[in-house]
C-alpha cells in the first residue's frame, strides 16, 4: 500500500490527506501544532470547548467536514519535521512533543509519496519603533483572538496591505479591542488594477470575493475607519507603544510628507503580505520559481518524484485555492487520478494570487520611511544603517557574505522574519543559491542531546 | 582588461595573494565565478590552530602564521577604520583534552613532540583543566593548553583583506567563471571567462576545494579534492566555554586519507553568544546534502566534552567543503610544469589561519624576494605529492 | 494593554474553563487550561518578558513559533517559544535577559 506523509494540516494539507486515503493510500498527518486546521481555522483547544467556535471562522462547515472524514489517516499533532533527508530516498525527521521541549519522541518517515502543505506566515516590513512591545505580526492578533481569545490590546491599530487585514480586524474586535483604524497602503488605483480587471473572476472563481464583501459590511457596519494608500510608519511609546505615526503613501509606497498623522493606540499589528515556508521544501530538493513559490505542475507535483506541494507555499491563492490543490496533490501522491473539476477549479484560483500581488504587492518606496536606527533583524538587532554600511564597506551584495558581516539573519530566528527584507535591501539576487535566506537544512531547534540520540532511536518508521 | 597577476579564487586566501602581490606595486585582478568570501571561507569556524599539527612543514608554517596574525589583524583594523566590521580576532588559546584513558598518553606524548617543536604548550591536570574551563566534563584523562590557539570571524577576515587588497589596486570580478587558458606556445598570455579575456602571464588558482577543478580548465593537474565539513550553531547563551577546546581524536581526523567518516569535537564560544561546534571530516565529492547521521555524531562528541550541552538548541547547521590534498600540506608555488601557473591551496580545514602568511610565501616566490619560510615543502615539485600527479612532476 | 475575553459573556459560549497555576519569575500566576503559557501571560496584560542584548523589552511577535520573540526558560529548558507551549500546571518559567547573559 503507497505511504502518503502529509506535513501540514492547514486547509491545502487536511484535503489532501482525505483525499489521499479516499485514493486508497496509507496516509500519515503531521502538524506541528497541537489541533488541526492550521493557522486558517486556529480555534480554542480541546481543553477549552466552546458551542459556537464557527461564528469565529470562515468556512468552519468544511474544516468540520475535513476534519470527519480523516478516518484512517494517521494524525500526529505536536509534530514538528527538523529536518529532511534526501541521501537515501526522502528521510523525514521528527520530534514529537510539546514545542521547543528536550526529549521528545524521534520518529523518522521513509514514505512513498509527500505533500507538503507548511503554509505562510505574514510578512512585516520593519519601521522605527516596530520591536517595541505592543507591536505585533497581523498573524499574532489573529492567531492569539481565535486560538486564546486575547486581544492583544484596547485600542488597536491595523495596518500594512493585502485583504487578510480586515479578517484580522474583524478578529480583534470580536475580542473586545476597539480597531482605530485598518491602514491598507495600497492606493485605490493599485486595488482596482488588482482586482477589478476581471470582476467576474472575483465572484466565480473564488469565494474569497463574498467573504471580503463581508468583511467591509463588517466594517461599515462597526464603524472601524478602512483608510487606502496609508500607512503606519513609526509606532512611539516609552517602552512600549503608546501611539502609531501613519502617512499616506504614493504609489511606491514612499510616505507624503506633511501627510503625518499620530493615533493613540496600545496595539500595533501590522502584515505587509506573506512568506511561505520553503525550508522543507528545499530541503527535500525542490525547485523554487522565480516567483519565490514552490514550482509544481497542474497535478501538485514538484521538480522531485514523488513529492507534491499545495497551499499558501505554492502561491498565496486563499483558502479555497488551498483545498483545491490539497485534493489534487494528495490524489496524485497517492497515484489516483485528480478530479477533472478539481483540476478546473485550480486553473481559476491560480488567478486570486495575480490580483492579491497587482493590488498589494509590496513596491520598493517603503525604505524610505526607514531610519539607520531602525531595526531590521529582530533577533541580533541589526539596524538599517549598520546594515548598510556593512554592504558598502564590503562591496558586497552577497547574502551569505553580508549576514557574517552584519549578523543579520544570523540569530534564532533563521532570518525567518528579516530574510526577504535583508535580501531586498541589500540587492541580493535569489536566484543565486548562496543569496536566498529560505534555505535552512535545520528545520526547526533540536538540542544537542536530542540530535546526538537519533544515531540510535532513529531507524526507518517502523509503522510500515 | 590587462593585469600582472590574475588570481582565481575570491576567498580568504586568494584575497591574501592578491593583496601581498598588489601591495609590490603588482597590478592583480580577483575573479571568482560566484561571491567573494561565500564558499569555504564562509563555512569554517574560523581557526588558527598551531595545537592540532604535528612537527613538520605545516607546523612551522602554522607559528609563523601564529606570530603574524596579530599583526595583520592590527594593520588591516588600522586601515580600514572602526566603520569596518570587526575581525574579532581572539588568541584565546585552544585546551585539548583526551576523554579516554588510551588517549590520554599519546596526546601528552604529541604535545612533547610539539613543545620540542617550539610551540607553547602547558600540560594540566584535570583540576587546572577545570579551572579554565568549568564546565568540561570531569572526566577527562589529559589536557593540554596552547595559549597560541586564536579564533577569528572568517568572513569578517576575509572581506578586510579583500577591501585592503582593492586599496591597493586590485579589482574583483564576481560572478566571472575562468574557462581556460591563453597561451603563446609554452607562454600564458591571458585567463579566458566566460566574458572577456584578461590579458596575463601569471595565474594564481586559490579557488580552495575546486583547485583541482580549476587547474583541469587550465590544462593542468592537481590532486586537491574536497572534504565536507559540518559546524553547529547553538541559540546564544551566557557564556560557559572559554576557549577552543577539543579531543584528541580531531589529530586522528584530519590527518588520515579515510573517505569514512570522521568526526571529532571542536567547541567555541562566539562573541555573538553562540556556541559553534565542529566537525566532521566526509569524502563525499561536492554533494552537500544534509546527513543526520553526521550531525548527530558530531553533536554526540561535543556532549562528551560538554555534557550540559545537551540542552541547548542547535539552530542552525553548516557544511562547508575544505582542499583536501593527500600529503596533507599546503600547495603553495609554481607548477614547473606549466610556467606561469601558480597554486595556493590545499589547506584543508587550516586555509583561515595560514591564508595570511601563504598570500607573503606566494608573493616572495613569484616576485623573487626572500621568503620568510623554506618554500620547498609546499611547492607543487615537492616529491610526496609526486606519486598523486598524473604524468609525473619535473 | 491586551486581555482575554470573559468567558461568562463570548458570544462563542465557551464552556467554563478549569484554572491552573504557573509561576513565572517566582511570582503564581493563574491560568485556563489549554492556554499557550504566552496566553496566559498576555490574559494578564503581560505584554513584554524577555530582555534583548541591547537591553530592549519583547514578549509576543509573530504568535505561530516564527520569530523567536517570545523565547523563555520552562521548567528549566531554555528558549521555549512560549507561543506554541500549553500552560502545564505547575510549569516554571523563568524570563530570558540576554543583557544578563553577555556578561
Amino acid at each position: 500500500m503507497t505511504h502518503v506523509l502529509v506535513i501540514g494540516a492547514g486547509p491545502a494539507g487536511l484535503s489532501a490527506a482525505v483525499a489521499a486515503g479516499d485514493a486508497g493510500a496509507r496516509v500519515t498527518l503531521l502538524d506541528s501544532g497541537d489541533g488541526l486546521g492550521g493557522q486558517y481555522w486556529r480555534h480554542l483547544p480541546p481543553q477549552r470547548p466552546a458551542q459556537r467556535e464557527a461564528r469565529l471562522h470562515h468556512g468552519w462547515a468544511a474544516f468540520d467536514r475535513l476534519r470527519g472524514s480523516l478516518v484512517g489517516v494517521e494524525v500526529v499533532t505536536e509534530a514538528q519535521v527538523w529536518a529532511i533527508e534526501t541521501v537515501d530516498g526522502i528521510a523525514v525527521h521528527v520530534l514529537i512533543g510539546p514545542a521547543d521541549a528536550g526529549g521528545r519522541a524521534a520518529r523518522t518517515f521513509a514514505p512513498d509519496a509527500l505533500v507538503l502543505a507548511t503554509g505562510a506566515h505574514d510578512r512585516t516590513l520593519p519601521f522605527p519603533g516596530w520591536n517595541l512591545p505592543g507591536v505585533f505580526s497581523a498573524g499574532a492578533a489573529q492567531a492569539l483572538a481565535k486560538g486564546e481569545r486575547v486581544a492583544v490590546g484596547r485600542r488597536a491599530v491595523v495596518a500594512g496591505a493585502g485583504p487578510f487585514l480586515l479578517p484580522v480586524a474583524q478578529s480583534l474586535t470580536a475580542a473586545g479591542a476597539h480597531v482605530v483604524g485598518v491602514y491598507e497602503a495600497a492606493r485605490p488605483a493599485a486595488l482596482a488594477r488588482g482586482w477589478l480587471p476581471r470582476p467576474w473572476r472575483l465572484l466565480g472563481a473564488a469565494r474569497k470575493g463574498g467573504e471580503l464583501a463581508g468583511y467591509a459590511a463588517h466594517h461599515l457596519g462597526r464603524r472601524v475607519p478602512y483608510r487606502l494608500g496609508r500607512a503606519v510608519i513609526e509606532a512611539r511609546g516609552d517602552g512600549r507603544v503608546e501611539a502609531v505615526v501613519t502617512a499616506r503613501l504614493n504609489a511606491d509606497w514612499s510616505p507624503i510628507p506633511g501627510t503625518e498623522r499620530t493615533v493613540a493606540a496600545d496595539a500595533v499589528c501590522v502584515s505587509h503580505g506573506f512568506t511561505p515556508r520553503l525550508e522543507l521544501p528545499i530541503a527535500a530538493g525542490c525547485r523554487i520559481g522565480p516567483d519565490r513559490f514552490v514550482a509544481v505542475d497542474a497535478d501538485q507535483r514538484t521538480s522531485v518524484e514523488s513529492v507534491y506541494a499545495a497551499g499558501e507555499i505554492t502561491g498565496i491563492g486563499g483558502v479555497d485555492a488551498a483545498l483545491v490543490e490539497g485534493r489534487i496533490a494528495g490524489a496524485r501522491a497517492a497515484g489516483a487520478p485528480a478530479a477533472a473539476a478539481d483540476l478546473k477549479r485550480r486553473t481559476a484560483t491560480t488567478d486570486f494570487a495575480r490580483r492579491i500581488d497587482a493590488a498589494h504587492g509590496i513596491r520598493r518606496g517603503w525604505t524610505s520611511w526607514l531610519r539607520d536606527d531602525t531595526v531590521v533583524c529582530r533577533c541580533e538587532e541589526v539596524a538599517y544603517g549598520p546594515l548598510r554600511d556593512a554592504a558598502a564597506a564590503t562591496d558586497q551584495a552577497s547574502l551569505r557574505s553580508l549576514k557574517l558581516t552584519s549578523r543579520a539573519g544570523l540569530g534564532i530566528c533563521q532570518a525567518r522574519m528579516c530574510g526577504r527584507t535583508v535580501e531586498e535591501l541589500t540587492g541580493a539576487d535569489p536566484a543565486r543559491a548562496e543569496d536566498t535566506t529560505d534555505r535552512r537544512p535545520l528545520a526547526a531547534p533540536i538540542r544537542l542531546g536530542d540530535l546526538a540520540a537519533p544515531a540510535t532511536t532513529c531507524g526507518k518508521d517502523t509503522h510500515v | 582588461m590587462n593585469a600582472d597577476v590574475v588570481v582565481i579564487g575570491a576567498g580568504i586566501v586568494g584575497a591574501a595573494c592578491a593583496r601581498a602581490l598588489a601591495r609590490t606595486g603588482l597590478s592583480v585582478v580577483v575573479v571568482d565565478r560566484g561571491a567573494p568570501a561565500s564558499a569555504t571561507s564562509a563555512r569554517g569556524e574560523g581557526n588558527l590552530l598551531v595545537s592540532d599539527k604535528a612537527p613538520g612543514p605545516e607546523l612551522d608554517l602554522a607559528m609563523l602564521a601564529a606570530d603574524h596574525w596579530p599583526h595583520l589583524a592590527a594593520s588591516l583594523a588600522d586601515e580600514l577604520g572602526p566603520g569596518f566590521p570587526d575581525i574579532e580576532y581572539d588568541r584565546k588559546g585552544g585546551v585539548v583534552v583526551a576523554t579516554t584513558e588510551e588517549g590520554a598518553e599519546p596526546l601528552r606524548a604529541f604535545a612533547n613532540g610539539q613543545a620540542a617543536a617550539g610551540v607553547e604548550v602547558a600540560h594540566l591536570t584535570p583540576g587546572e583543566a577545570r579551572s579554565l574551563e568549568p564546565h568540561l566534563n570531569p572526566a577527562i584523562t589529559a589536557a593540554v593548553h596552547y595559549p597560541q590557539d586564536a579564533q577569528l570571524q572568517p568572513v569578517v577576515a576575509t572581506e578586510a583583506l579583500l577591501a585592503s587588497a582593492r586599496r591597493a589596486g586590485v579589482r574583483v570580478l564576481a560572478h566571472q567563471e575562468v574557462v581556460g587558458l591563453v597561451r603563446d606556445g609554452e607562454r600564458i598570455t591571458g585567463v579566458r571567462t566566460a566574458s572577456e579575456t584578461i590579458g596575463t602571464s601569471a595565474v594564481v588558482v586559490a579557488a580552495g576545494p575546486w583547485s583541482g577543478e580549476v587547474a583541469a580548465v587550465l590544462g593542468a593537474d592537481l590532486p586537491v579534492r574536497p572534504r565536507r565539513g559540518m559546524v553547529l550553531v547553538t541559540a546564544r547563551m551566557a557564556q560557559r566555554v572559554f576557549h577552543k577546546v577539543y579531543d584528541g581524536d580531531y589529530f586522528g581526523a584530519t590527518q588520515s586519507a579515510d573517505a569514512d567518516l570522521q568526526t571529532s569535537s571542536v567547541v567555541e564560544s562566539t562573541p555573538g553568544g553562540t556556541v559553534l561546534i565542529g566537525s566532521s571530516r566526509q569524502q563525499i565529492g561536492f554533494d552537500d546534502r544534509l546527513r543526520v547521521n553526521v550531525l548527530a555524531e558530531v553533536a554526540g562528541r561535543a556532549l562528551r566534552l560538554f555534557p550540559f550541552l545537551a540542552g541547548t538548541p542547535v539552530i542552525r547547521a553548516y557544511g562547508g567543503f575544505r582542499p583536501y590534498v593527500p600529503d596533507h600540506l599546503p600547495v603553495v608555488g609554481e607548477d614547473p610544469r606549466h610556467p606561469g601557473l601558480w597554486y595556493a591551496t590545499g589547506h584543508e580545514g587550516a586555509g583561515i589561519g595560514l591564508a595570511g602568511v601563504t598570500g607573503d610565501l606566494l608573493c616572495a616566490q613569484l616576485t623573487g624576494a626572500d621568503p620568510a619560510i623554506d618554500p620547498a615543502p609546499f611547492q607543487p615539485s615537492r616529491p610526496s605529492l609526486a606519486a598523486h600527479l598524473t604524468g609525473g612532476a619535473a | 494593554m491586551s486581555a482575554i475575553v470573559p468567558w461568562e459573556t463570548d458570544p462563542i459560549r465557551p464552556d467554563e474553563p478549569k484554572p491552573l497555576r504557573i509561576t513565572v519569575d517566582g511570582t503564581s500566576i493563574e491560568g485556563l487550561q489549554g492556554q499557550s503559557i504566552a496566553g496566559v501571560l498576555l490574559a494578564h496584560g503581560i505584554t513584554e518578558w524577555r530582555t534583548t542584548t541591547a537591553g530592549r523589552r519583547r514578549g509576543v511577535f509573530c504568535g505561530i513559533g516564527v520569530c523567536f520573540d517570545c523565547i523563555a526558560t520552562v521548567n528549566g529548558e531554555s528558549d521555549v517559544r512560549l507561543c506554541l507551549r500549553r500552560a502545564n500546571d505547575g510549569d516554571t518559567v523563568a524570563t530570558q535577559d540576554d543583557t544578563r547573559e553577555a556578561q
